[in-house]
């Protein structure tokens, strides 16, 4: 099998996802500076030797705290993102495969939760429960966030069901559960991993979201955290961006990088998208200058491609 | 008929989803354990602000009101009913003021921000999606980059940074609130002008987030169209651009109108919380604040307002489509 063949945008959209991902799990350790409950300042201290980047409202090291938020929100995202595509593929694997009333029940339940706004439930749960841990949290917006994975995973199991190698392997007596493992889940493979790279994403997004409406996690401190209390202590007004533009633009990247991260695999597993390389495989078979797209454009596209 | 057939189903669709949500809105909070009546009693009597016979009176009120004596199903009767008569109940934290009269001072202010927002965000995105996928090169380039980039940054992000770019680091417009301090809602230039260079910051914030989201999207579908074969059987007929352009557009422009209700859900969201970094007088204040002082009747208000919207404009948006997408009719007619 040929080996896929990434863009430059993949490389650079994992390389910044990485490095974040470094920067909470080992940064701690390689910066053994302060801890992030621990005082070191006073109300605002600007960046300094010691603090790097300056302290928060309750005079506690922004860069420790910063660690700490980007894993714990790192953490909230890989559980809640893994959850939410778990059930997904499973609640449409089992509607998409199964048909009939199976199929009828739970398609119902997943256009009514799709309907109703998710961060209305998160709302109320988050709101009804006594202490929200990091686990319990990454679990309610997994419970949330599920039913675009199942709607698009059992619109895909639909069309794959049909194909000929499902009735072979029917006619050859396997079980149901085997097929659908074996025979159908590997073609969807290329789209359970894009849904669960938005689903990371769309998770930190709702922590983050949650937190800055007052509830967040209770055991920690997490970038949306960190947001809600420089609000709440109006940095942005006394100008303290050390305090507030760390997370900010953490988690712009953090979003941002997984964004591209997805839109590169869909170019992978996609060839439609790639225009360039599209429009370059017509001119070969036609001949060049049988379409009207100009070589310039062509190239171009092809340059821009590498580039990402 | 089969127009019929389609927004009969799609109306039981929602009327379903609504009558989950109002379950789900009614029984979560009445999940917490402890009795929120008792909590709140204590919070006011430790807060040294009611004693004794007041205290009392406070008690028998919420508890005849939510009819907490009584059993849930009867509990839930009267929440529809006093849903149905636009009751909202009483809020806790502002104690005889209606959650009702909160929310209809607060609601303009989140309408007049987000209803613009939304419309021009859509038409903007869409016609930069379109012409950076047909115009390719460097415009294509830039655009696709910075709409992925505006479109994944979370809202309140980029209103923080405009925020402190704008009204702090640079100071051009003002920092907070909807309208300047002295003055207060009514109809003279001077409250007009004030609320205007209020809105600007909120707006742009919104707005910017959504052109990208929204070029993004139709920039793909575009792409895809571009590359279908009847695009390249006009080529080959010699059709001007122009008319080429238009037939994309007219197919790539479906699933945008789907997109458009979905995006009204995760602005909302979205808006709660760039309210909250504007301290604009809206929803999403109102919610914040219900939140830290654990005002449920304000919350269960705001969320069920929050559903009602985004199911109508889900609801209204395919209707639309059930006009002018015979596909889907016909499809949806078959299936159920």
């Amino acid at each position: 099998m040929r080996s896929a063949r990434f863009s430059g945008r993949f490389y650079i959209a994992a390389a910044i996802f990485l490095a974040i991902a470094i920067l909470a799990v080992f940064g701690p350790m390689i910066f053994n500076g302060h801890h992030p409950g621990q005082q070191v300042g006073g109300l605002y201290d600007g960046p300094s030797s010691s603090a790097w980047l300056g302290t928060d409202n309750l005079g506690h090291d922004v860069f420790a705290n910063l660690m700490a938020g980007a894993r714990t929100s790192l953490e909230i995202g890989f559980v809640a993102g893994a959850g939410a595509t778990l059930i997904g593929v499973v609640v449409g694997l089992a509607a998409g495969y199964q048909g009939g009333l199976v199929d009828n029940i739970l398609t119902g339940f997943t256009n009514v939760m799709l309907a109703i706004p998710s961060i209305v439930v998160l709302i109320l749960v988050s709101d009804s429960l006594p202490t929200r841990g990091t686990m319990t949290l990454a679990l309610v917006i997994a419970a949330t966030s599920w039913p675009w994975t199942a709607r698009a995973v059992r619109a895909q199991t639909t069309s794959v069901k049909t194909r000929e190698h499902i009735d072979v392997a029917r006619l050859s007596g396997a079980r149901t559960v085997s097929i659908v493992a074996w025979d159908v889940l590997p073609y969807l493979l290329s789209y359970v991993a894009m849904a669960f790279v938005l689903q990371i994403s769309g998770a930190i997004l709702a922590e983050a979201g949650l937190s800055l409406l007052g509830l967040g996690v209770s055991d920690g401190v997490s970038l949306g955290i960190m947001l809600h209390w420089s609000l709440a202590w109006e940095s942005v007004r006394v100008g303290a961006w050390w305090a507030f533009v760390p997370p900010t633009v953490l988690l712009t990247l953090i979003a941002f990088s997984l964004l591209m991260l997805q839109s590169s695999l869909d170019e992978v597993f996609n060839p439609r998208l790639r225009r360039g390389k599209l429009r370059r495989t017509v001119a070969f078979v036609v001949g060049p200058g049988a379409t009207s797209a100009p070589e310039a454009t062509v190239a171009a596209h092809e340059e821009l491609a590498s580039e990402r | 008929m089969k127009l019929r057939r389609y927004l009969l189903g799609k109306l039981a669709w929602y009327l379903g989803a609504l009558i989950a949500a109002l379950i789900l809105n009614f029984i979560l909070p009445r999940l917490v354990p402890g009795n929120p009546v008792d909590a709140i009693v204590s919070n006011l009597a430790r807060g040294g602000g009611a004693q004794g016979e007041q205290l009392k009176n406070i008690q028998t009120h919420y508890v005849h009101q939510f009819g907490l004596d009584q059993s849930m199903l009867s509990q839930f009767w009267t929440y529809l009913k006093n849903l149905a008569h636009g009751n909202l109940g009483t809020s806790f934290a502002q104690y005889p003021a209606s959650v009702r009269g909160m929310v209809d001072q607060a609601l303009p202010w989140t309408i007049a921000l987000q209803l613009p927002a939304i419309l021009i965000g859509w038409i903007v995105g869409n016609i930069l999606g379109a012409i950076a996928a047909f115009k390719a090169g460097w415009f294509d380039r830039g655009a696709f980059l910075s709409s992925l980039f505006l479109s994944s940054m979370p809202y309140y992000c980029l209103a923080i940074l405009l925020l402190y770019l704008l009204a702090v680091a640079y100071p051009v417009l003002p920092t907070s609130g909807g309208y300047a301090f002295g003055t207060s809602p009514e109809l003279s230039i001077s409250f007009i002008s004030s609320a205007l260079s209020h809105y600007w910051l909120p707006f742009l914030s919104l707005v910017l987030v959504f052109i990208g989201g929204q070029a993004v999207g139709m920039r793909s579908m575009a792409i895809y169209e571009l590359g279908s074969d009847y695009v390249n059987f006009g080529r080959g007929l010699g059709l001007p651009d122009k008319r080429i352009v238009r037939y994309v557009f007219r197919n790539a422009m479906l699933p945008q109108v789907t997109g458009l209700a979905l995006s009204v859900g995760t602005l909302v969201g979205g808006a709660l919380v760039t309210e909250l970094v504007f301290s604009y007088p809206g929803i999403g204040s109102l919610l914040f604040n219900g939140i830290s002082q654990n005002d449920y009747p304000v919350i269960q208000g705001i969320t069920l307002i929050i559903t009602i919207a985004v199911l109508g404009a889900n609801f209204i948006v395919d209707v639309i489509n059930g006009f002018i997408d015979p596909r889907i009719r016909s499809a949806e007619a078959g299936e159920r």
